[in-house]
């Protein structure tokens, strides 16, 4: 049996992967996009087709209609869409190991994009494991794909632009939100306007956001800024939310309790490739090494997208285009010229979509407290329950880098691998030991990025080919 | 904790510990139960501590349950067929 | 560049560098660690945890027994970290018989090992094989065990060796690498950070140490290999011994976590320069099937995780343990071939005897370095 071949293998179907297979395939090379989701759209423009076909996009925004756009421009191409494929590996020789509808199979491309996107940051606070708490981003998911609002009172606790538009979503949606507790400091405000003038280049963005703060308040949902200390608690499910604000602290019930300190690169199955990795200070998280075009430290691999950096879906599309024609390019589709000038009006819109991005970043650097717990019994690693207090006395038994730390407590090998702590230790590491997170670095991650059930191993399709035999014996 | 904002044109059921849920299809088995009004999806490995959805998209794990006798499916990324049987993870062995 | 003198210099912070490190603290040296990347990195830390005395190569018997002595005391040999090892002993190695042939050959190898004094190595009947494995297959039909042997978990245990080590007065120096090596009066050690002076140098380098050993013009065995593990998520507990097949490749233990840990001969692609092991699904396969066969509860596992670890293989698979050929007071202890996790409570201890006190208290000559030269050139 032969094996799968193709040109060009782009993991995700967000605006970057979206783009970049259009771009890709226009060009003339054989194109796969393995996207996890049943649609094309990712995260931001999730379930957007059927959103489209129901006539439904106005309830989400305007703004939407380009991922409609998008997936449109992704059906008509040549690329071949492969959905419900979750991809388990790729390789640095350009092998993909995935499992779609018809079971788990071998992929084997020249060339890699990975546009894995963004995840929300985790916010470990006391009493964030709880059934009722979620993600914002989680909640607008649910409402996004299948439709469904909280029936019970909501309080969406955080910072950054989404907390604003999804409190707005639910309650045009009919939910109630209990209150709104923004967790940015009014200090943070003051340093953040420095930025201010090359972000009103951007325009019509940061007049959107304005708006949004305008358009809660003119709702009436209740507002609380420069909250700290956030506690959620509840026996079984969250049942309220504690916090601190105006020198006081207060608590108020909650049925649902929604938390998000913006969000970070998916870096999973780069860290899984050995892509170089950097600390980006001014966004406070890793993200893969890449250059202009999304090329990686490993030949075959390139990443597009938030998963390279949070620069947002607009930005991505461009990044997505410069990862595809960068890609022609070095298979020999187009010659260096022609990449460059079609290259010319993607830099361009991507350096408009950049001016935002520092008044974004520190308007909304996450609160200091999720970034660094300091309850001792707060859990960092949800899947091994490991606390601050157990990370601590590893770190002092030498668990110095985070590879360590998790021999000693487990912290990072349950099934999520490090997604839900990997910063957190990283932090704890860097505060205990007195270093920087760039001297801590990450946990190496270990294929499969996601689980496989053993039988679905045992039916896995592709041969070996031209792999290096494993063994020497010279 | 939560509710539809309109009823599915079309559906499929599912059976979650035996009892039947009505689901929408091509959606998610987290959102079917989510919205069925399961609060719990598993127990947590170490202390048997109850767990649900956190972030919907597959990067907490904390929606794992049975599905079709498979352990640890992951019920965000797993899309409902009719006569799916899901098991909510009980306590596991702990160290 | 700093100067450091010390007594001995061990090249290689595995198990077996650490141990050896540890055992000549005991005896009153001072030695240095150097290790090119961290403590247990490689095969060390991601074997897969098997303390096993069952179907040894006959040379290393005499050293497993005497290795399973310290493992069933190990608060003796690491005192406070012992616990931290996660050993189970007396769990029982059994190696499954599914034909008629695999128990014949079982049987062949019984009678090979009884003939030459040792009866550790126990036949079992069909009915004693499903006492002993539960949840085995129906179609297996008895098996071959070893009662005392048992199971660690590899990473904890080259942490605990690594505590202990420290405690009893070794200095590791990680992330450092052996650039030269000078010998006058005193072994100088060139790294990628400083120079170390001592009189004794040990390379424990693993899948490296041929390339220390040509540093002073050794010509040693350059094979390796990288075994590939998979470990499952948390199942209810069903296996208590460590399980490995006879006639497929396959090695299988549950962990007191629930997760169960396959390997045995499992394939990754290896790469000593870039110093990485990777996994390859298409080889893994094979292994899932043979688990599913062997273990029909193994149906409902799900693989959470592979990793591969980077190993010296030599050609009698048997590793290399004694004085160097070329240079004056240094020793070598590596090339375990896939099976030096539990010797590597004895190995240290036996090589620090034979460098101190100038005799092992064990047979050691199986092991020469010069062994494959005298092959090459006729002799001995």
């Amino acid at each position: 049996m032969s094996n799968e071949h193709h040109d060009l293998a782009i993991v995700g179907a967000g605006p970057a992967g979206m783009a970049a297979a259009v771009t890709a395939a226009e060009l003339g090379l054989d194109t796969v996009v393995l996207d996890e989701q049943q649609a094309p759209g990712g995260q931001i423009y999730r379930n957007i087709e059927a959103l489209e076909r129901g006539g439904h996009i106005e309830k989400l925004g305007d703004d939407y209609r380009r991922g409609a756009e998008l997936a449109g421009a992704l059906r008509a191409s040549t690329a071949t869409y492969c959905p419900g494929s979750v991809v388990w590996q790729t390789s640095p020789d350009g092998r993909i190991g995935l499992t779609g509808p018809d079971g788990a199979r071998m992929v084997h491309a020249r060339r890699i994009l990975l546009a894995t996107g963004a995840m929300e940051r985790p916010v470990p606070i006391p009493g964030w494991t709880l059934p009722g708490v979620m993600g914002v981003g989680a909640a607008q998911t649910l409402f996004k794909a299948s439709d469904i609002v909280p029936n019970v009172p909501v309080v969406i606790a955080g910072s950054g632009p989404l907390i604003y538009l999804v409190a707005l979503q639910l309650a045009r949606a009919g939910c109630t939100i209990a209150a709104l507790l923004v967790t940015t400091p009014a200090s943070r405000i003051a340093s953040a306007l420095k930025e201010l003038p090359r972000a009103l280049l951007a325009g019509r963005n940061l007049l959107k956001g304005v708006g949004w703060v305008q358009e809660v308040r003119r709702l009436g949902i209740p507002l609380a800024n420069g909250v700290s200390g956030l506690r959620i608690d509840g026996k079984d499910r969250a049942e309220g939310i504690s916090y601190e604000a105006d020198g006081s602290r207060h608590r108020l019930a909650a049925g649902l309790v929604l938390l998000h300190e913006g969000v970070i690169p998916d870096n999973q199955l780069s860290l899984s490739t050995r892509c170089q990795q950097i600390w980006d200070a001014a966004q406070l998280c890793w993200r893969p090494a890449t250059d202009e075009w999304g090329a990686t430290s490993e030949e075959r691999i390139a990443i597009a997208g938030d998963g390279a950096g949070i620069l947002g879906a607009l930005a991505a599309e461009n990044l997505g285009r410069l990862a595809a024609l960068d890609t022609a390019f070095r298979l020999d589709c187009i010659d260096q010229a022609e990449r460059d000038r079609r290259a010319r009006p993607e830099r361009a819109a991507l350096a408009r979509h950049k001016r935002i991005r520092p008044l974004l970043d520190r308007l909304f650097q996450p609160a200091a407290e999720s970034l660094l717990p300091t309850d001792p019994d707060t859990i960092i690693c949800r899947c091994e329950e490991v606390t601050v207090a157990q990370m601590r006395e590893a770190v002092h038994l030498g668990g110095e880098d985070p590879n360590r730390a998790k021999i000693f407590t487990r912290c990072g090998m349950g099934p999520c691998q490090g997604r839900m702590c990997g910063p957190t230790v990283a932090s704890l590491i860097a505060h205990e030991t007195g270093r920087t997170m760039a001297a801590v670095g990450t946990y190496r991650i270990r294929v499969p990025v996601r689980p496989i059930p053993l039988m679905t191993l045992a039916g896995l399709i592709g041969e070996e080919e031209g792999l290096p035999p494993g063994e020497s014996t010279l | 904790m939560f509710r539809r904002s309109h009823t599915p044109s079309a559906g499929v059921v599912i059976y979650v510990d035996g009892k039947p849920v009505h689901a929408a299809a091509e959606e998610s088995v987290a959102a079917a139960m989510l919205v069925a009004g399961f609060t719990s999806f598993r127990a947590s490995a170490v202390s048997a501590a109850p767990r649900a959805p956190h972030c919907m998209i597959g990067n907490c794990f904390e929606c794992l349950v049975e599905i079709n006798g498979q352990p640890d499916r992951q019920a965000c990324l797993t899309i409902v067929s009719d006569g799916m049987h899901v098991r909510r993870q009980a306590e596991e062995p702990g160290p | 560049m700093s100067i450091t003198d010390t007594d001995a210099i061990v090249i290689g912070g595995g198990l077996h560098g650490t141990s050896t490190a540890m055992h000549l603290a005991l005896k009153g040296m001072r030695p240095i660690v150097i290790e090119k990347n961290s403590v247990g990195r490689h095969a060390s830390g991601v074997n897969a945890g098997g303390v096993r005395q069952l179907l040894r190569d006959p040379a290393e018997i005499p050293l497993s027994m005497a290795a399973m002595d310290r493992w069933l005391d190990l608060e003796s040999l690491l005192g406070r970290y012992a616990a931290m090892c996660e050993f189970v002993g007396h769990i029982g190695q059994v190696a499954v018989a599914e034909t008629e042939a695999d128990m014949r050959k079982l049987e062949a190898r019984a009678a090979e090992i009884r003939a030459l004094g040792w009866n550790h190595e126990e036949l079992v009947d069909r009915q004693e094989l499903r006492r002993l494995l539960p949840a085995v297959a129906d179609h297996c039909i008895g098996g071959l065990v070893s009662r005392r042997d048992g199971q660690a978990t590899p990473y904890l245990t080259s942490q605990a060796f690594r505590l202990r080590a420290i405690e009893l007065g070794v200095r590791f120096v990680e992330g450092v690498r052996v650039t030269g090596l000078e010998h006058g009066t005193r072994w100088r050690v060139l790294t990628t950070d400083s120079i170390f002076t001592s009189e004794i140098l040990i390379n424990c380098g693993g899948a490296w140490a041929w390339q220390t050993a040509s540093l002073v013009g050794e010509t040693l065995p350059r094979g390796y290999f990288a075994a590939t593990m998979m470990v499952t998520g948390r199942m209810p507990s069903f296996v208590d011994p460590v399980v490995i097949g006879t006639g497929r490749q396959l090695s299988f233990k549950q962990t007191s976590t629930g997760t169960v840990v396959i390997g045995g001969g499992i394939l990754g692609i290896a790469d000593l320069t870039k110093e990485t092991a990777d996994p390859v699904a298409e080889r893994m396969r094979v292994s899932a099937e043979t688990c599913s066969i062997l273990f029909p509860i193994m149906r409902r596992a799900t693989i959470v995780r592979a990793w591969a670890g980077l190993e010296a293989r030599m050609p009698d698979q048997i590793p290399v343990i004694g004085p160097s050929q070329t240079a004056p007071n240094m020793w070598h202890a590596f090339g375990f071939s896939g099976h030096g996790f539990q010797l590597s409570t004895i190995v240290g201890s036996l090589l620090a005897d034979l460098i101190v006190d100038g005799r092992s208290p064990l047979p050691l000559d199986a092991f020469r370095p010069s062994r494959f030269s005298e092959a090459i050139s006729g002799v001995g």
